[in-house]
C-alpha cells in the first residue's frame, strides 16, 4: 500500500499537467469576467437592470452569478480539452496571475472610470 | 449591553468569516513556505493532504464571507430610505451619499469592496483544488508552486481590500436594525 503511494508520489511526471493548468487559467478567466461585466454594467442602465437577478441585492447579484458561471464553464471546457496534455505551466500561470491582477485593478472604480 | 440581529450578522460576516480568512491566509503562506522550501533537503512529500484541506477550509470561509456579505448584509446596507426621511442613520448607503465628506466611502469603498471580494473565493477554491488534486505535481513543479502561492497571496490582497473597506464602512455608517439582542442588563446608574 505504501509502496504504491510512494510510486505515485515519486513519479508525478507521469500525470499530465493539463488539468492543473485548466484550473489555474479558469481562475484568471473567471476573475476577468467579473471585472469586465462590472465595467460594462457601470456604463449601461439597461444592463444593470438585466443583471438585477435579486432585487434587494441589485446588479451585483447578476454580475457575480454570471462571473461564477463563466469561471466554472471555462474550468470544465479547459479540463476536457487539456486533461491528457502537457502544457507550459509557467506561461499559463503567469497569464492567469496577470488576468487576476488586471481584475483587481479594473474593479477599482477610479481606474474603471478612466476607460 | 445589547446589539441587533443585523449588527450580529455583520459581526459574523466581518470578524468571524472574513477576519478568520485573513488569519488563515497568513498561516497558509507559512505552511506553503515550510512544505515546499524546507531548510533541509528532505521534503515531506507524503503529508501534502493537510495543505489541501487547509486551503479547502479557507475556500469555505471565503464563500461564507461573500455569500453572507452579498445576500444578507448588502441588502440592508443599500435599503433606500422612505421619501422625506430626515434621519438617514438607519440607511447606510443613503447616509454616506448624503454628505460630500463621506460619499467616497460608498462610491469608491463599497463599489470596490463588493466586487473585489468575489475574486477571493475564485482564487482560493482553485488553489485548494490544485493542492488536493495535484499535490504530487506540486512537489516537483516550481511553476505550479509559484502559481499556487501567487493565488493565495492575491486572494489575501483582495480579502485585505474588502476587509479594510468593510471595517471603515461599518465605522462610518454601521448596518443596524433588526431585533434587539440583550446580552447584559445594565444596573441603570
Amino acid at each position: 500500500m505504501s509502496a504504491t503511494r510512494n510510486t505515485n508520489v515519486d513519479s508525478p511526471e507521469l500525470v499530465p499537467n493539463g488539468p492543473a493548468a485548466a484550473a489555474i487559467l479558469s481562475a484568471g478567466i473567471g476573475s476577468f469576467a467579473l471585472a469586465f461585466i462590472t465595467v460594462l454594467a457601470d456604463r449601461s442602465a439597461a444592463l444593470k437592470l438585466l443583471l438585477t437577478f435579486s432585487k434587494p441585492v441589485g446588479p451585483l447579484s447578476g454580475v457575480t452569478t454570471i462571473a461564477v458561471v463563466f469561471w466554472i464553464a471555462a474550468w470544465i471546457v479547459l479540463d476536457l480539452l487539456w486533461k491528457r496534455r502537457e502544457l507550459p505551466l509557467s506561461r499559463i500561470g503567469w497569464g492567469a496571475i496577470a488576468l487576476f491582477v488586471l481584475s483587481l485593478l479594473l474593479t477599482f472604480p477610479p481606474l474603471a472610470d478612466l476607460l | 449591553m445589547e446589539f441587533t440581529t443585523h449588527s450580529l450578522w455583520t459581526l459574523i460576516h466581518g470578524m468571524g468569516f472574513g477576519a478568520l480568512y485573513l488569519l488563515a491566509g497568513s498561516g497558509a503562506l507559512i505552511e506553503l513556505r515550510h512544505r515546499f522550501y524546507p531548510s533541509g533537503a528532505n521534503q515531506d512529500r507524503t503529508q501534502g493532504r493537510f495543505l489541501g484541506w487547509y486551503l479547502a477550509a479557507m475556500a469555505a470561509l471565503a464563500w461564507l464571507t461573500v455569500l453572507t456579505g452579498t445576500y444578507l448584509i448588502y441588502p440592508w446596507y443599500r435599503t433606500p430610505p422612505p421619501a422625506g426621511t430626515a434621519n438617514l442613520a438607519a440607511y447606510p448607503r443613503a447616509f454616506l451619499l448624503a454628505h460630500p465628506s463621506t460619499s467616497a466611502w460608498h462610491s469608491i469603498g463599497m463599489e470596490w469592496k463588493e466586487h473585489v471580494a468575489w475574486l477571493v473565493p475564485i482564487a482560493i477554491t482553485v488553489a485548494a483544488v490544485v493542492a488536493i488534486r495535484h499535490r504530487n505535481q506540486l512537489v516537483c513543479s516550481l511553476s505550479l508552486r509559484v502559481t499556487l502561492q501567487s493565488f493565495v497571496v492575491l486572494s489575501l490582497v483582495a480579502a485585505g481590500i474588502a476587509g479594510f473597506f468593510g471595517a471603515m464602512l461599518d465605522k462610518t455608517a454601521p448596518v443596524g436594525g433588526g431585533a434587539s439582542i440583550q446580552i447584559v442588563k445594565g444596573d441603570g446608574k
